[in-house]
């Protein structure tokens, strides 16, 4: 569990991070979403101590990192693809991370194995590309089989077949009951893993929510043989029928399900039944609008 | 599975061993020390300098190649951004200072002592028949030789001090020259007075006292010298741990 409580983080005259709280839930995969410059990054270095917060305090599984007697064991970070030596090997990166808890030998080709890497893993890092330095610091980051995984934008510059690996490795861990923390300034590839959204902009809380609720539904689109006869059936209080279409309708107030129920009872055959839901792209620009940092003129 | 002392120095030790540069530097200490030796026992007589003397001469320039191996290894840290994945593993941030200086100094020590013999073996065996030469059982031989060994191993890790205050290879490089090779140069610039009364304290005057068979005017008895030097290592080092404990990494 990752406790951040009241924190604020002051850069000279500009405030990075202000008065941010929310709590990362083991169990479950927590997305951290903002624009860019939304303090997401200094909030997860104020997580493992490598920033000190200007006042408020940050919990690790209840109590601050830097008192654990195995740090490596509470959470795994990666927050910076390639913060590593280049002339070092990836094995040898692992291992010296490994050495200061006695983590055995065995354990770093694990998790090499683990990340893909097991065939370059006495390459340098400093001639891997981008996905192969976020897999080496997702590998570093399971190290200490931690209790908590937390990863900054963990999904960039992998290729599909590494996002989908990121989706599935997250998904397990927090089916494992560890707590799973991803940060991403991409709505639409943290909706696919979390279960739990914490949107920040400008340093500020903008919402601490479940995908679910975030996601408002909009309507139905229905496409059928009968417009009429359907109108007909699904008409009632409440419900809103509009023809968007010869054969197309676009109805509100009732769910998909009753709706297909409904034509079944009286045979009117339906070629379409799609519950229209605002995308989460959308109401996440909504929600950042004000907040976002760098702005393209326009 | 917990953080222990021991294992930050393994973790150090495995940091240090794992970068073919850390081997070229501490190679190239070697063969400057060794090199310079030969050179000037060969062809060099004169300032009643001994043999022990004339060995070492390479000293001053391998001083500062054992300082760049430590200011790169205490500065690399933050120069690839390696210092986040350090500090995520070791939280309480110091016990990395200390095990980095650790490391970097005893395999200095152990090399460069090594590198003192056999820089007194080549410059013997090549000495110039103008200089007498000197065994090791004669007077002072051991202390030159050993003393070199201790102060290029205490100059690795001002270099790891520097690296780790400064957090720029370049910065603690130029901090590091500075310190050993200009600084004295301007001392002789002062008033007489002035210059004779600091110069055998400034930090490579007093680091080298320990090596010399044949002292200098003024300057300071062998291991004052090397433990003047070393209060300078230590006052470096209280420094870098204190940016490190107070700053944001």
């Amino acid at each position: 569990m990752i406790q951040v409580r009241e924190v604020t983080k002051r850069y000279g005259a500009k405030t990075v991070v202000d008065h941010l709280s929310f709590t990362a839930q083991p169990g479950q995969v927590t997305g951290f979403l903002g624009p860019n410059g939304a303090g997401k990054s200094t909030t997860m270095r104020m997580v493992v101590g490598l920033d000190a917060p200007s006042s408020g305090d940050v919990l690790v599984n209840g109590k601050p990192y830097a008192s654990s007697p195995a740090p490596l064991r509470e959470i795994g970070v990666l927050l910076e693809a390639k913060a590593v030596h280049p002339g070092r090997t990836a094995v040898s990166h692992l291992l010296a991370m490994a050495r200061t808890h006695g983590i055995p030998r065995s354990r770093v080709d694990e998790v090499l194995g683990l990340a893909g890497l097991s065939a370059v893993a006495h390459k340098r890092v400093g001639a891997f590309s981008l996905g192969m330095g976020q897999r080496l610091g997702i590998a570093a980051a399971l190290l200490g089989d931690p209790a908590v995984v937390m990863l900054d934008e963990p999904v960039n510059g992998l290729d599909p077949e590494g996002v989908l690996w990121v989706r599935n490795l997250l998904a397990g861990l927090a089916a494992e009951g560890r707590t799973v923390m991803l940060s991403s300034h991409l709505m639409t590839e943290v909706a696919l893993i979390a279960d739990h959204l914490v949107i920040v902009g400008r340093g500020k809380l903008l919402a601490d929510t479940s995908v679910a609720d975030f996601v408002t539904s909009e309507g139905v689109r229905v496409v059928t043989a009968a417009p009429d006869a359907l109108r007909a059936v699904i008409a009632a209080a409440g419900v809103t029928v509009t023809s968007t279409g010869a054969e197309e309708l676009f109805v509100t107030g009732i769910t998909a399900r009753e709706i297909g129920l409904a034509a079944a009872t009286r045979g009117i055959p339906l070629f379409e039944l799609t519950p229209q839901n605002t995308s989460l792209e959308e109401a996440f620009m909504n929600l950042t609008h004000d907040a976002v940092e760098y702005e393209a003129a326009r | 599975m917990k953080i222990t002392a021991g294992g930050v120095v393994a973790a150090e030790w495995t940091k240090f061993s794992s970068l073919r540069s850390t081997w070229v530097t501490t190679g190239i200490s070697v063969v400057l020390l060794i090199a310079f030796g030969a050179i000037a026992s060969a062809s060099f007589a004169g300032d009643n300098l001994s043999a022990v003397d004339l060995a070492l001469s390479g000293s001053t320039l391998a001083a500062l190649a054992v300082g760049v191996l430590g200011a790169l290894l205490g500065a690399s840290e933050y120069t690839t951004g390696m210092i986040r994945a350090t500090l995520a593993a070791v939280p309480r941030r110091l016990p990395v200072l200390w095990s980095k200086s650790l490391v970097a100094g005893l395999v200095a020590v152990v090399v460069m002592t090594a590198g003192a013999f056999a820089a007194f073996a080549v410059g013997s065996a090549v000495l110039n028949d103008k200089v007498g030469s000197l065994a090791l059982g004669d007077d002072g031989v051991l202390r030159a030789l050993f003393g070199a060994g201790i102060y290029l191993g205490l100059v690795a890790v001002l270099g790891v001090a520097l690296g780790m205050l400064v957090r720029s290879s370049a910065g603690a490089i130029a901090i590091l020259a500075g310190l050993l090779l200009i600084v004295p140069g301007l001392a002789a610039l002062l008033p007489n007075a002035v210059s004779e009364a600091i110069t055998p304290y400034l930090p490579s005057n007093a680091g080298s006292a320990v090596m010399a068979l044949t002292q200098s005017e003024g300057a300071l008895a062998p291991w004052t010298g090397l433990a003047v030097f070393a209060g300078y290592v230590i006052v470096t080092l209280v420094a870098a741990a204190y940016r490190l404990k107070k700053t944001d990494a």
